[in-house]
């Protein structure tokens, strides 16, 4: 079975959703769960409309599902998670607190997590600040494996410990009924009893089943909960690291994944190692610690070493054990550095220079007009494209010129645009969603002035070296000192990429031979590599992401296509493949296993376990690091070795997911007082208004939900697509799907113009009247939703307005994403206003809403009484 | 020409009589078509490459003739995608070939109202300067406890999930050494 949710797998990744169709071809049983009915929705097995960021009210009916009918796959569950984990007395559930869980501090919104800890384990690590963690989206860390937790933990294998994880789960999920779900969701349920018997009939020892989600899950002030919340279903059911099983996420650009490994992010360093923390990493020893956590179980013990290793290719010669390897030259982060609050700083004036690299926020980011005002507020800009983008010209064709926000003789930015060279114009890899790296090879040299970003930085990082050359500051020695000596080639002096694909691997000081595994690294300073979790990719010399042996020679697995990270595992954690012995779980879902004669661990994928551990191995008493993970404990990054249906830490807003209603939502939370998640990330900025919700007063005044998504011609911002003729030909106009209802309601007719407004602004749209979407029952009342794309702007071959204008900006606390899959509106027939008229609507729209004086909603509503009275009963 | 002959050209006839029942081969031949050759067989070259668009990762042969893209297909080899390309991939030849693409060097101006056009060595050395006067601007060194910051919040950047790992390992190498923290791309979006 394949459950797509948070996804639109058919149009947004068509090439990927083959596989789907083959599977269904096979019996697969494939079902969709959207706010819209979409082509995904159209060839699935079933349909369920969903209310837009309600996800883990649904999930959370799953759950409950299987754990009162006992459908989880036992064997599994008691020996690969940690069910069975006894969790401090401590600890205080959202069914005793109105929906927050213990240790909530409402002074800064956020969580002491010692309550949550596993038994025992409350002294052995004492978590860091939620609220720093916050501040740099820790939550990301480890890729999010392995945040902290004691190594040895008191277990009940018969789950029957009150305080077991199972027993909390059961107690936690235990309002999630299925008439919650209906009244909640807007799904009947009869339809969530269909997806909930399909899930668990078609999960165990000889069947798998598939969850696959994108950005209609990650994009929520809840987001990384939903993820947590189909993973809970995932491990109950035994479908992680088996074939057929897992959870996907379908990511969105052609690289998203390799600028998350080999981050351009600001709290992370390549391999999911964080930013040091002025605070908490003052010395290498402490930012050192904080990865490895001593005593701690699982790879991440050795994580000395992949910290080293970065230091090295960073800077070399330089970087010795007398220099703790120029740790001292690295930057320190004091608090959130995102791109949110980078967009506030500029509007304020804090900002000078900004770069854009392929990426276009005056379309792409939430709040467009803040993202413009705040390029409009800078001393200088860099914009390297393919195109001449909404975000280079804001200048003269931003909406805000028309109202008069930004006047081009007072704009001060100064704006370089430098062409950028396409993706056959140079050579390099990319990493796609399934962790794979493909290289490609260059086929063109790219035309006038236009070069690779790879051109740009070598060339910019050397011209600022041959500048500082003579310094003798010490600010410059990070600069003077960093190893940038990468062979050129060409007319333009073109760096190899190669070279550069050989550093991120990794090789021996002395004798530069490419490491073919991080298990070679040393934390002595003799092994230099950028990235540890990519080392292997350049194994013997050989770029392994530019093999290319043919799908039709090879396995399913294909192998021999490109390399998947790390160690060119194609399934994450499939030692879970095999039961505790090692034996593969049934013959038909037989992946990887142990070889009790070769006394090794073997199978069609490399196997994702230290190759000769048997499954009988047991930790000796005290053991930390790789030691510590027994013969069959498989989720080897994790520091107890088991899958978390339960996270003790590391997870900002509570152990369990829990259904909060999105910030901006027209309905009052059915399952608790607490009304929006109360850790997530705020901006009270003026410019950055909000719509106001129950508890309080005038949501009526927005009285719609929307939400938004792509189309299969368009791509992202826009930029790609627009200007590319047959694509903009394709989809050449803005529009919006409403439901004949609606239309009726508001008196829009198919093919007129509508507009919809927000406290941020107002757009206008095509219409097109479709019961694609459906008016839901929710709560007793009728919910009508309504949908848009968000690829349109000002430039290109095809314009319109830009959805993402309508959303104001609210981020998920544990990554930092914002909440831009829902919102809610007012919808009104005929074009919007423009100028003066357009800023007339929408401040009248906040006044009415009781918003001009920026009354952000309340980050606790638990005093606040239900929306119904049958709550607490 | 006889009658048979010339029934025997008509399309359709050979569909329902020859080895081409779905009309998308020898049937559907005309004589001007059969002196036409395929772009793909006069290339000078094939580069084997990747989609530009999502993360899918479907495989593309990007075809060259006298230093020219001529054609961009989907490369049957690839497991992944095994030689399909959805309405973007399969554009990918007019992303490259785009004429709406910059080729130069633009500029505008503090207060101006029109772009200018500028050298490409130009260009690269304004920024440089003022990369280096922002941070110089911005510089802290330390905290008010004395622990070390060694950075500078007056520089932004952001993207990066188009480009290539090796791309976006440079530009965090250098932003690193210059102490620039606010390195974003879209997978924070
Ligand atoms: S061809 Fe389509 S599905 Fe394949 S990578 Fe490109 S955009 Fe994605």
């Amino acid at each position: 079975m394949i459950v797509i949710q948070g996804s639109n797998m058919a149009e947004a990744h068509p090439v990927g959703f083959q596989w789907v169709m083959e599977a269904k071809r096979r019996g697969a049983k494939v079902f969709h769960v959207d706010p819209r009915f979409t082509r995904t929705s159209a060839v699935a097995d079933a349909y369920l409309p969903i209310r837009a960021g309600t996800d883990i009210a649904l999930l959370g009916g799953v759950i409950r599902y299987i754990l009162d009918n006992e459908l989880d796959f036992r064997e599994y569950v008691v020996a690969y998670t940690n069910a069975a984990t006894i969790v401090t007395g401590e600890y205080r559930d959202t069914e005793d607190l109105h929906g927050l869980f213990s240790g909530f501090t409402e002074e800064n919104a956020s969580y002491d997590q010692s309550s949550w800890q596993y038994e025992g384990a409350e002294q052995n690590i004492p978590p860091r600040d939620t609220e720093t963690q916050r501040e740099t989206a820790a939550g990301l860390e480890h890729e999010s494996h392995g945040a902290p937790v004691g190594g040895d933990t008191q277990r009940d294998e018969t789950l029957q410990h009150p305080r077991c994880v199972y027993q909390i789960l059961k107690r936690h999920f235990s309002r999630y009924t299925p008439q919650m779900v209906e009244r909640v969701c807007g799904i009947p349920q009869d339809k969530f009893l269909e997806l909930a018997q399909a899930w668990t009939a078609n999960s165990g020892r000889e069947r798998t089943s598939m969850l696959v989600y994108s950005v209609g899950w990650t994009q929520h002030s809840v987001g990384v909960q939903y993820i947590r919340a189909g993973a809970i279903i995932q491990l109950l059911l035994g479908n992680m690291g088996r074939p057929g099983g897992g959870v996907m996420a379908l990511r969105g650009h052609a690289s998203i994944q390799g600028s998350t490994d080999v981050p351009t992010l600001f709290n992370l360093l390549p391999g999911y190692l964080p930013m040091p923390h002025h605070a908490d990493h003052p010395t290498f020893d402490e930012w050192v610690d904080s990865i490895r956590h001593p005593g701690q179980k699982g790879f991440w013990g050795n994580a000395r070493a992949y910290g080293v290793n970065l230091l090295k290719a960073y800077w070399g010669d330089a970087a010795t054990a007398d220099n703790d390897y120029c740790y001292g030259y690295m930057p320190r982060m004091t608090g959130d550095h995102g791109t949110y609050q980078q967009v506030l700083n500029m509007i304020d004036g804090k900002i000078k220079g900004y770069f854009l690299l392929g990426q276009n926020p005056a379309v792409g980011s939430a709040h467009g007009r803040a993202q413009r005002l705040g390029m409009a507020n800078l001393d200088w800009l860099v914009v390297r494209d393919l195109f001449m983008i909404e975000s280079a010209t804001f200048w003269k064709r931003a909406p805000e010129i028309e109202t008069g926000e930004i006047v081009p003789e007072e704009c001060r930015t100064e704006v370089f645009f430098l062409p950028a060279a396409s993706h056959v114009e140079k050579e390099g890899s990319f990493t796609q969603t399934q962790r794979l790296l493909q290289w490609r090879e260059k086929a063109v040299e790219p035309p006038g002035d236009a070069r690779s970003e790879l051109w740009f930085f070598y060339h910019l990082g050397r011209i600022i070296r041959e500048r500082l050359a003579r310094s003798t500051r010490a600010r410059d020695r990070a600069l003077l000192d960093l190893a940038w000596n990468y062979p050129t080639h060409g007319p333009h002096a073109e760096p190899s990429a190669e070279s550069v694909l050989y550093e991120i691997n990794g090789y021996d000081v002395a004798s530069g031979r490419p490491l073919s595994s991080y298990t070679e690294m040393k934390d002595d300073g003799t092994t230099a590599g950028g990235c540890w979790i990519y080392t292997g990719v350049y194994a013997d010399g050989v770029n392994q992401a530019a093999r290319r042996k043919p799908g039709s020679e090879q396995s399913l697995v294909a192998l021999e296509w490109g390399w998947a990270w790390p160690s060119n595992r194609r399934i994450l954690y499939n030692r879970a493949s095999a039961d505790p012995d090692g034996r593969p779980w049934s013959e038909r879902k037989k992946y990887v296993w142990w070889d009790a004669e070769k006394a090794e661990w073997t199978g069609y994928d490399v196997p994702d376990f230290e190759k000769n551990k048997a499954p009988s191995y047991r930790p000796p008493p005290n053991s930390s690091g790789v030691a510590g993970i027994a013969g069959d404990d498989p989720f080897i990054l994790q520091g107890d070795g088991k899958g978390w249906l339960y996270a003790p830490s590391g997870v900002l807003d509570g152990p369990l997911p829990t259904h909060y209603e999105p910030v901006e939502s027209p309905v009052r939370n059915p399952l608790y007082r607490q009304q929006a998640n109360p850790a997530r990330k705020v901006y009270t900025h003026p410019v950055n208004t909000l719509n106001p919700s129950p508890p309080q007063e005038h949501s009526d005044v927005f009285p719609y939900v929307f939400t938004v998504s792509r189309l299969t011609e368009h791509h992202t911002a826009g930029a790609m697509s627009r200007n590319v003729s047959p694509l903009a030909e394709l989809q050449p106009e803005m529009f919006v799907e409403v439901s004949p209802e609606l239309a009726a309601l508001r008196g829009l007719s198919h093919l007129g113009w509508a507009h919809l407004v927000t406290s941020r602004a107002a757009v206008q749209a095509k219409v097109l009247v479709t019961d694609r979407v459906t008016p839901l029952r929710v709560d007793g009342r009728i919910i009508h939703q309504v949908w848009l794309p968000y690829h349109f702007g000002y430039e290109g071959l095809v314009t319109g307005d830009s959805a993402n204008d309508l959303f104001g900006i609210t981020l998920d606390p544990n990554v930092l994403i914002q909440e831009s899959k829902v919102g809610t509106c007012d919808v009104r027939p005929g074009r919007r206003p423009r100028g003066q008229d357009l800023l007339d609507l929408v401040v009248d729209y906040r006044r009415r809403s009781g918003d001009l004086v920026h009354r952000y909603p309340p980050m606790v509503t638990t005093d606040v009484a239900d929306s119904s009275s049958d709550q607490e009963a | 020409m006889g009658v048979r002959r010339w029934v025997e050209r008509w399309p359709l006839y050979r569909q329902l009589t020859g080895t081409d029942p779905l009309g998308r081969g020898a049937a559907a031949k005309s004589a001007r078509s059969l002196t036409l050759t395929a772009r793909t067989d006069t290339a000078d070259s094939v580069a084997r490459s990747v989609c530009p668009y999502c993360a899918v990762g479907c495989g593309q042969r990007v075809y060259v003739a006298d230093g020219q893209v001529t054609q961009i297909e989907g490369d049957p080899d690839s497991p992944i995608s095994r030689g399909r390309l959805c309405p973007k991939g399969a554009a990918s030849k007019s992303l490259v070939t785009s004429p709406l693409r910059q080729t130069t060097v633009r500029y505008r101006r503090p207060y101006g109202t029109e772009w200018e056009d500028l050298d490409l060595d130009t260009a690269m050395n304004m920024i440089a300067d003022r990369v280096l006067a922002a941070r110089d601007e911005t510089w802290e060194d330390r905290d008010d406890e004395g622990r070390p910051l060694n950075r500078t919040l007056g520089i932004s950047s952001l993207g990066g999930a188009t480009l290539d790992n090796e791309e976006n390992y440079l530009i965090k190498k250098l932003f690193t050494a210059m102490g620039a923290l606010q390195i974003e791309n879209q997978a924070r979006i």
